[in-house]
């Protein structure tokens, strides 16, 4: 599970010799830790005409205790900005984009270590001129290759934000400081939808989750476990569900976060209200349920027989579908209460496809297509509906690729670098926050921005 | 004060393993902890002070002196959590149960586990006895001239370690051997013996394979399932097996229709009605009353593992209960023809009028009832461990469905028999 390039080109003697060999220099992520400042310095604040974010942006940044300044072409940046935020929502002509380079070419190139670039757009499809789409599509570009620009641990994304929604500090809060934030340490190029929302805030943004019942399946190890983790240090509840051949691991997890264990096989016919009946220990009803749980039984398409086919997709997709059920029904003590979270993990795999990984590929794909339609069905009762796609993260299972396979998967994303379980359970714990209740039927990358199924 | 309705809220073990295979390598503390540590996990216990926490070990180092403390001081309990060890043989489980359950009853405490945890693969092997009165001599030497001549007696033939005896103290035998004197006398066949071996086994795997254990047990360095299940296990399978204890006619039991040594630990968690609520845990079952036994096998005529019948006439009689008020019974199974000689001493006029001193026989249970969920014989007998883990799965048993009663017994060493009764909570 350990990088060992990383570890050694960023110090001593290594630093020294990969410097004058050329060698990729991949940089150690600034991460989370408690009571962390949102950003290291000040953040440079910019737009294309009268942004209508622009307000909302500063009061968020004034709010986290960041100063900010304005960003133009003309300025000067006299020390590092440790990010850049603008906004371009109001453009809608292709002149206009000039605005956005002439002002964030200065802000780039001054940009500090693990520096961020969040640009604000408008949804495309919300914008009925062509020109003002393309506009906005042309947003989505411009931060992609922005991502593959970035020095020393910098990353770039994109809000595309709804026209109702723009001006919004409620619903882009949450968003915005995640972007922004070192818990998105691993996400980069990615747009991230924004719609109107009811949103009631956290009342202590440090532990947003506190009081919620979250349920996560697969927490025994690996990334359910560092699910489990983070969803604890946000202040919830968690009952922390893997199979009971697991149940040691699992015991444990809960044990060092105190939460629940529960052994649970999450394809039994009864796992839905076996999971209810453990929140109604706790509560009335869930908060939040994390489909973590997932198997791979990799074989190529035409030696994959019927149980290898099945069982993943019993296991990755179908029994959410079951869990859901049960626990979205309004009748089920413990069910997910109206505002709650669903939120799956998905896989590049599932947008890319891999070798080997039909049946994988199928469940995750599928994962993408549930998250799309369910976010609407739950729109009225203002569930949000999401998936992570994670990209090559340093885990035990990744641990065990052959070298050669191993270092293509880490090296070839825009961060040079594998990703931390813990990366992925940030963007996870971000779709769970009250703050992110405009943020639905979306599947976000945590992936460095990887070449891989881009 | 009236004594308080005490419930069975959970309970956890580690699957149990064959002697000298899996655990090889784990003690009984740190078997203890982790009984302890999965019943924290599932019921959300982390750093909460519980009332106390007895368990125990049969076969003991001298060191475990304060074994249940010390496996509370490494789980996630409050290390501010009282504990004490409780030692009877293989009624030790089920002895702690009582004895924490007496004391919620009273309102001294709310909340308590209780358990037991045994390995014959880590057993302390002692100094050959005469080494040691040479050794404690030579430490009580006040002088190096005294202390010189005292070393000087030690003799090869004393380096060999005293040989662990499973054996009674009072009569030499083993505890098979026992057995086998009383399953003659009561002319149990090697048949009835196989077959009952064959149900628990059937009984356990089902109850595995319908996720009934799912809250029951927690694996433990990469066992999943009790070691020495086999679900396969045939009455013509067991019948090829060559008898171990008894001669002749009495040659009855085989490996395969007693019980084998194993490894393992359990753990249950008990409370208060109030205690419970506020700590958002369903009771499963209530714990009614209890009776231990014992019996005279020494220059008596009884046999060494009978005394339950005894202790059951007498916590029927205080209940106002017959044999067949009962929806469940759990009979540990030391041996099958344990389980079987007792059955047949409670159906005997001669011997509950005779032993047991009643009008009327106890009368036969409906055998449907017995052991539904497996017992010692499929899932092995880690001495200690083997209380807590019947509690658990009949207080399981009793909340699925709903209602009833359920009837508890274990044998012991000594001529000690242990009883209890749980009824669905309601």
């Amino acid at each position: 599970m350990s990088d060992t390039l990383t570890t050694l080109v960023n110090q001593g003697i290594g630093k020294k010799i990969a410097v004058q060999l050329g060698l990729p220099r991949p940089t150690i992520l600034r991460r989370y830790e408690p009571g962390q400042v949102l950003v290291d310095g000040r953040v440079a604040v910019g737009g294309i005409g009268q942004g209508p974010n622009v307000a909302a942006v500063q009061e968020i940044l004034g709010e986290a205790g960041i100063s900010h300044v304005e960003a133009t072409p003309d300025t000067s940046y006299a020390d590092k900005p440790a990010a850049v935020v603008f906004d371009a929502s109001g453009a809608r002509t292709l002149d206009e984009l000039e605005q956005l380079r002439a002002t964030l070419g200065p802000a780039l190139k001054a940009l500090g270590k693990n520096g961020r670039l969040v640009v604000l757009g408008t949804t495309p499809a919300e914008v009925h001129d062509a020109e003002g789409a393309a506009t906005q599509q042309a947003l989505e570009g411009i931060t992609r290759s922005l991502g593959k620009e970035m020095r020393a641990g910098g990353t770039a994304n994109l809000l595309w934000v709804a026209p109702e929604a723009h001006g919004d500090r409620g619903v882009l809060d949450a968003p915005l400081r995640f972007l922004l934030s070192s818990r998105s340490a691993y996400v980069s190029g990615q747009p991230i939808r924004v719609l109107e929302a009811p949103v009631q805030p956290a009342a202590d943004p440090h532990a947003p989750l506190d009081g919620q019942v979250a349920v996560i399946t697969g927490a025994a190890r690996g990334i359910g476990a560092q699910i489990a983790r983070v969803f604890a240090r946000a202040g919830a509840d968690v009952i922390a569900v893997d199979i009971p051949a697991a149940g040691d691991s699992l015991a444990a997890v809960a044990n060092e976060i105190g939460g629940t264990a529960l052994q649970l096989d999450v394809t039994a016919a009864d796992a839905g209200e076996r999971i209810a009946a453990a929140v109604s220990r706790l509560s009335g009803h869930l908060d939040v349920i994390v489909h973590n749980a997932g198997i791979t039984r990799d074989k190529l398409f035409v030696n994959t027989d019927e149980a290898r086919w099945g069982s993943v997709l019993d296991v990755n997709l179908r029994s959410q579908f079951r869990m859901n059920k049960v626990l979205l029904d309004p009748s089920t003590t413990g069910g997910l209460r109206d505002g709650g979270r669903i939120i799956s993990v998905a896989s590049i795999s599932g947008i890319g496809g891999n070798r080997g990984q039909s049946n994988y590929a199928a469940s995750k794909a599928g994962v993408i297509g549930l998250v799309r339609e369910l976010s609407q069905e739950l729109a009225d009762r203002h569930i949000t509906v999401n998936a992570v796609a994670p990209g090559f993260i340093e885990t035990e299972m990744t641990a065990r690729i052959p070298i050669a396979t191993r270092e293509v998967g880490r090296r070839l994303n825009s961060l040079l670098q594998g990703g931390q379980p813990v990366d992925v359970a940030e963007a996870i714990a971000f779709f769970a926050e009250p703050g992110a209740a405009g943020v639905t039927g979306q599947v976000l990358r945590v992936c460095g921005q990887s070449q891989l199924g881009a | 004060m009236s004594p308080r309705d005490v419930f069975v809220l959970g309970g956890n073990r580690i699957p149990f393993a064959r002697s000298g295979s899996k655990y090889l390598k784990a003690s009984n503390q740190d078997m203890l902890t982790a009984a302890i540590d999965g019943l924290v996990a599932r019921h959300h216990l982390q750093g909460e002070r519980l009332g106390e926490v007895a368990a125990g070990a049969v076969i003991k180092h001298a060191r475990d002196f304060n074994l249940t403390r010390e496996a509370v001081l490494g789980s996630h309990l409050a290390p501010t959590t009282p504990a004490y060890d409780v030692q009877q043989a293989c009624g030790t489980g089920l002895e702690a149960t009582v004895l924490v359950a007496n004391k919620i009853a009273l309102g001294q405490i709310d909340s308590a586990i209780a358990g037991g945890s045994d390995t014959t693969s880590d057993a302390p092997l002692a100094v050959n006895d005469d080494l040691r009165k040479t050794l404690l001599k030579a430490n009580y030497a006040k002088t190096p001239r005294q202390r010189i001549s005292a070393l000087l007696k030690i003799r090869p033939s004393q380096l060999a370690p005293e040989q662990p005896k499973n054996g009674e103290p009072r009569t030499g035998l083993s505890m098979g051997d026992h057995m086998a004197i009383t399953a003659k006398a009561w002319g149990v066949t090697r048949e009835a013996q196989d077959e009952l071996t064959v149900a628990s086994h059937q009984h356990l795997a089902a109850a595995y394979d319908r996720g009934f254990f799912d809250d029951l047990v927690t694996p433990y360095l990469g066992v999943t399932r009790d070691q020495n299940l086999r679900p396969e296990s045939s009455v013509e399978k067991l019948s090829t097996l060559k008898p171990v204890f008894g001669k002749g006619d009495a040659a009855t039991m085989t490996a395969g229709n007693s019980t084998p040594l194993t490894d393992g630990a359990s753990a249950v968690l008990l409370g208060s009605r109030d205690w419970a609520q506020q700590h958002e845990l369903t009771p499963l079952a209530r714990f009614v009353d209890a009776e231990t036994a014992a019996v005279d096998y020494v220059f008596g005529d009884e046999g060494l593992l009978m005394a339950p019948p005894y202790a059951i006439a007498r916590l029927l009689q205080r209940n106002g209960l017959t044999l067949q008020d009962f929806d469940f019974y759990e009979i540990h199974e030391a041996f099958a023809s344990t389980v079987l000689c007792h059955l047949a001493a409670m159906e005997d006029p001669a011997f509950c009028k005779e032993r047991l001193g009643l009008d009327e026989p106890l009368g036969s249970i409906d055998r449907t009832k017995l052991n539904v969920a497996g017992s010692s014989l499929a899932a092995g007998h880690p001495f200690a461990a083997t209380g807590g883990r019947i509690v658990a799965t009949l207080a399981k048993l009793l909340h699925e469905k709903g209602s009833g009663r359920g009837l508890i017994s274990i044998c012991a060493a000594g001529g000690l028999g242990v009883v209890a009764i749980l009824e669905a909570s309601e």
